[in-house]
């Protein structure tokens, strides 16, 4: 049975001056499936990222998410219409603590104003403890409730990692969109992000992974695209993409492990 | 002695001591402008000033403190304020609107002017925010000397005159009032005015600080693109702290206008936004008592000093060799200058501000 | 025609001390990123400078020209000073600070030297002495006096210089490294520090130079002088893409002559008697005084930062510059 297709991305193009970052790439995400997008460095990964999230506007043209057309939106757009993203190089709100970063993350779902926070109204007082209370429960999800308190970037590389994901996951995403999520991290963290990820899955969040661990992207994706040059050069089940001599290539002519 | 300690404890400990404690503030405010104009009513004068640049400074930490936006203009919705107030009341258009209707006026429009300039230049990049500040306030105060022709609307470089005093049903702020037998002055009932006015204002800023809005002023301050990438709308959010610190700027510009009853350009000068920048970063920006403590600090240290290096010089040189006035600015270069160095948090810093400005590397 | 071609001789006499000027921000600004807010006063420092020594030699045998360039020979070493002391004390030990950091220590500095230099000059606007016969030529109809033309022709030459300096010298090709990535330039054998110091140092010569010129050109010099100098120089730097020393050049220039034609034209522009017909009120009052003025040149000294806003908010990298993102 094929699942609906939540993003479609179609005929991506990005220039940057002579350099073309994206040339002519087009793939499908369907719900609930965790898509793994590898490639060598500079093969135009997070440019794809960027793009999608709207910190980049494509030179050529277009995806659907959900049904609408995203492109052009400003970034915040972007996470209001349920993509939520973490960073190649973590971007952590370093002065604020693990909770209040995860807190921050619940504004794009929540309303309060101005003028609420002043008169300290009901609604404000009830929406802000549901805020905490969402909060504390992602910082439990992702493992770090231990650390709410400290400052984000007092926590170890692992603990920022997971915390970046928890404050995606506080704006709701349809799509959590991961940029390396296991870089830096030793074989015991990354055994742990995988459950984590797939534990995500399971609660119904579509997963697009970048990632440069190919054994974390083969054991947990269930279909991978290969971006090589800014194209796509593969497309598939892990187990077929590893075969494809096309992808071989581009690996410096290295087999696969 | 430890019986006495211990007392003591006893009593910090006990449940009644924040109330004792606030009951006994409430007091000692309430007490204070009789004490001073027992020393003279300018005194009164000068802490009714150091209210009001607290107002301001206040306002000014909501863009600079909590938003991270370097405003080199805040002055002009000041003036703003404060001229909106002149002509609603005074005889300059005949017009004599009463305060309660005036006031949220300014503020508004105060709040206008501040949309106005932060639209187009909120995107751009903190330096040249500054700059671009920094010309609209000088860009204001060129209009407000030169509006008086063709039409005459804000009387040039003369400033409007005869603006009236608050008035609540029969009791005038001009006026000597005897109450339970104590003399409410005008100078003591703008005080207590203005004490209220800053007691909204400090709960207004510490409400707003700890808010969903107050969150994403400091998270767009550390990672404008990660706020963004979290649906924040960051030009939004930073008008709204853009808008918010100006109309604070145009209410005290109408209570200034008020107590003053005269207004000219001259008051509302570049050195002016200088010294609410310097009343913000001495007493740590981002920290509601820490500003409202650098207001106080840097209103009073001038006056003290007129009364003290004035006489001394005299008494020592036989002449006066420098001015108060230009000790009083040399002391906020330093402050901005020496605080940026040696203690970049403030006298009374942020717990978070603190964290940030002592990080050395982050370009 | 004539107030056309006035204007635009004084423009262009007031654009090259603009452009003298903004190259003093825009080198700083393209070494550290930094918007050296004082740079307004060390332009002002350098007018008082000149001025006390010329007024101190002005009664002496020596001729006036040998006096004039006394002037200048002592101004522009204080100046330098200035800048130097600057760098090290205010701005040295932020570096890699939070932006505001610096921006509001430059603000101190200012506020320190204009006070500084009205206890030690005056509170009070001073003369600047007139020692040079001041010939003025005709031109079309227009006026152009040698104070003048020496401005102008003096700026090109120092632009020839610096140009020179910036893309001939091993100071330059360190600066332009340095500008690039001060990291890699340190890691090169360039001694980040010393070619940091030295930007300070040559911008704040050419402002000493600059702010003889300003004080000679209107006669006149105050402690203030400075900031409205400094910030119309900021704008012209912004307007030809802060960082791009071609770019100050042809903005000061631009912003001088936009300001002065705008001086010269906008009170004709402004005048609603051109238009009387739309009210009564109007034409009666034009019938009374033949005019009836908007806004005239006393708003000339908002059109720099008309521009400026114009610029930052349709084109932030100015006329020629290239370097917009934010450096993450």
């Amino acid at each position: 049975m094929r699942t609906a297709q939540l993003l479609e991305i179609r005929n991506i193009e990005k220039r940057f001056g002579g350099l073309t970052a994206l040339a002519d790439v087009s793939l499908t995400i369907r719900q609930g499936e965790i898509y793994g997008l590898i490639g060598p460095n500079g093969a135009g990964k997070t440019t794809l990222f960027n793009v999608l999230t709207g910190l980049y506007v494509p030179d050529r043209g277009e995806f659907e998410f959900d049904g609408a057309n995203l492109v052009g939106l400003k970034p915040y757009r972007v996470a209001e219409s349920g993509i939520a993203r973490t960073f190649q190089n973590i971007r952590l709100f370093g002065n604020m603590s693990a909770m209040e970063n995860v807190m921050v993350g619940r504004h794009v779902r929540t309303r309060a104003g101005a003028i609420g926070a002043i008169l300290r109204t009901r609604r404000t007082r009830d929406e802000e403890a549901a805020i905490r209370s969402r909060s504390r429960e992602l910082l439990a999800y992702v493992g770090i409730s231990q650390h709410a308190g400290a400052l984000s970037r007092n926590l170890s590389y692992g603990d920022q990692r997971r915390l970046e994901i928890a404050r995606a996951l506080a704006t709701e995403p349809k799509l959590l969109a991961l940029d390396e999520p296991a870089a830096g991290m030793n074989a015991t963290e990354t055994a742990e992000l995988r459950r984590l990820l797939e534990k995500i899955r399971s609660d119904g969040v579509t997963i697009l992974l970048i990632e440069h661990d190919v054994k974390l992207v083969m054991g947990l994706c269930d279909r991978v695209a290969v971006l090589d040059y800014g194209r796509k050069i593969a497309e598939g089940k892990p187990a077929q993409v590893q075969k494809d001599p096309e992808v071989i290539r581009a690996y410096l002519g290295g087999a696969l492990p | 002695m430890t019986g006495w300690i211990a007392r003591l404890e006893q009593l910090r400990t006990h449940q009644a001591a924040p109330w004792l404690g606030v009951a006994l503030i409430v007091l000692t405010l309430f007490i204070l402008p009789f004490v001073l104009a027992s020393v003279g009513t300018a005194w009164v004068r000068i802490t009714n000033l150091a209210i009001l640049f607290a107002l301001l400074s206040l306002g000014l930490n909501i863009v600079v403190g909590f938003a991270g936006l370097l405003d080199l203009g805040y002055i002009a919705f000041y003036a703003v304020g404060a001229y909106c107030y002149a002509l609603l009341a005074s005889p300059h258009f005949g017009l004599h609107l009463p305060f309660w209707i005036i006031l949220p006026i300014g503020a508004a429009v105060a709040c206008v002017f501040g949309v106005l300039l932060g639209a187009p230049t909120l995107k751009l990049r903190g330096d040249y925010l500054a700059i671009v500040t920094l010309g609209f306030g000088e860009i204001v105060r060129v209009f407000l000397n030169n509006l008086s022709q063709p039409v005459n609307i804000t009387n040039g470089p003369q400033g409007v005159t005869l603006i009236d005093p608050f008035r609540i049903g029969k009791i005038d702020f001009s006026r000597t009032d005897d109450l339970f037998g104590l003399a409410f002055s005008g100078p003591i009932k703008y005080y207590y005015l203005l004490l209220a006015v800053l007691v909204v204002a400090i709960v207004i800023n510490l409400r707003q600080q700890n808010s969903r809005l107050g969150r994403a002023w400091v998270a767009i301050r550390e990672d404008e693109v990660a706020a963004q990438a979290m649906g924040i709308n960051t030009r939004n959010v930073k008008l709204l702290a853009f808008a918010m610190g100006a109309s604070f700027g145009g209410v005290a510009g109408g209570i200034f206008a008020a107590t003053q009853g005269f207004i000219s350009p001259e008051s509302f000068v570049f050195v002016e936004s200088i010294m609410v920048l310097s009343m913000v970063v001495l007493g740590g920006m981002g920290n509601v008592w820490g500003v409202v403590l650098g207001a106080i600090l840097l209103s009073f240290v001038p006056e003290i000093l007129r009364y003290t290096v004035e006489p001394a010089q005299k008494a020592v040189f036989g002449r006066l060799l420098i001015e108060p006035e230009v000790i009083r600015m040399l002391l906020f270069g330093l402050a901005l200058v020496l605080m940026m160095l040696y203690r970049p948090a403030g006298l009374w810093p942020s717990s978070r501000r603190k964290r940030e400005l002592s990080e050395t590397d982050q370009s | 025609m004539e107030i056309f071609l006035q204007q635009l001789i004084n423009g262009l006499t007031l654009g090259s001390v603009y452009a003298i000027v903004a190259l003093g921000y825009t080198m700083v600004y393209g070494i550290v990123q930094l918007i050296n807010f004082a740079h307004g006063e060390v332009v002002m420092v350098g007018a008082m400078v000149a001025l006390s020594v010329i007024s101190a030699l002005a009664g002496s045998v020596l001729p006036p020209l040998v006096i004039v360039f006394a002037g200048i020979l002592c101004a522009v070493p204080v100046c330098m000073a200035v800048g130097f002391v600057m760098e090290r004390v205010a701005y040295r030990p932020l570096r890699g600070a939070p932006r505001l950091a610096p921006l509001i220590t430059a603000i101190g500095i200012s506020i320190i030297l204009q006070q500084v230099a009205m206890i030690v000059w005056s509170r009070n606007p001073l003369g600047f002495p007139q020692i040079i016969d001041n010939p003025v030529f005709e031109i079309a109809g227009a006026h152009i006096s040698a104070v003048q033309i020496v401005i102008i022709l003096g700026s090109l030459l120092m632009m020839a210089g610096l140009t020179l300096l910036v893309f001939r010298t091993r100071l330059g090709i360190a600066m332009r490294a340095t500008s690039e990535n001060p990291q890699i330039a340190g890691l090169m054998g360039i001694n980040v520090n010393r070619v940091i110091s030295a930007t300070f140092v040559i911008g704040a010569g050419l402002g000493a130079v600059a702010g003889v010129m300003v004080g000679t050109y209107y006669g006149i010099a105050h402690y203030t002088m400075g900031s409205l100098l400094g910030m119309k120089a900021f704008s012209a730097a912004v307007l030809g893409g802060i960082g791009n020393l071609a770019g100050a050049m042809l903005g000061g220039i631009m912003l001088g002559v936009v300001e002065a034609l705008g001086a010269g034209y906008i009170g004709e522009i402004m005048d609603l008697c051109h238009i009387s017909g739309i009210s009564d009120a109007l034409a009666v009052r034009c019938a009374q005084d033949g005019h009836f003025v908007l806004f005239g040149s006393n708003y000339q000294d908002v059109i720099a930062f008309l521009v400026l806003i114009a610029v930052l908010v349709f084109r932030p990298s100015g006329l020629l510059g290239e370097r917009v993102s934010d450096r993450a």
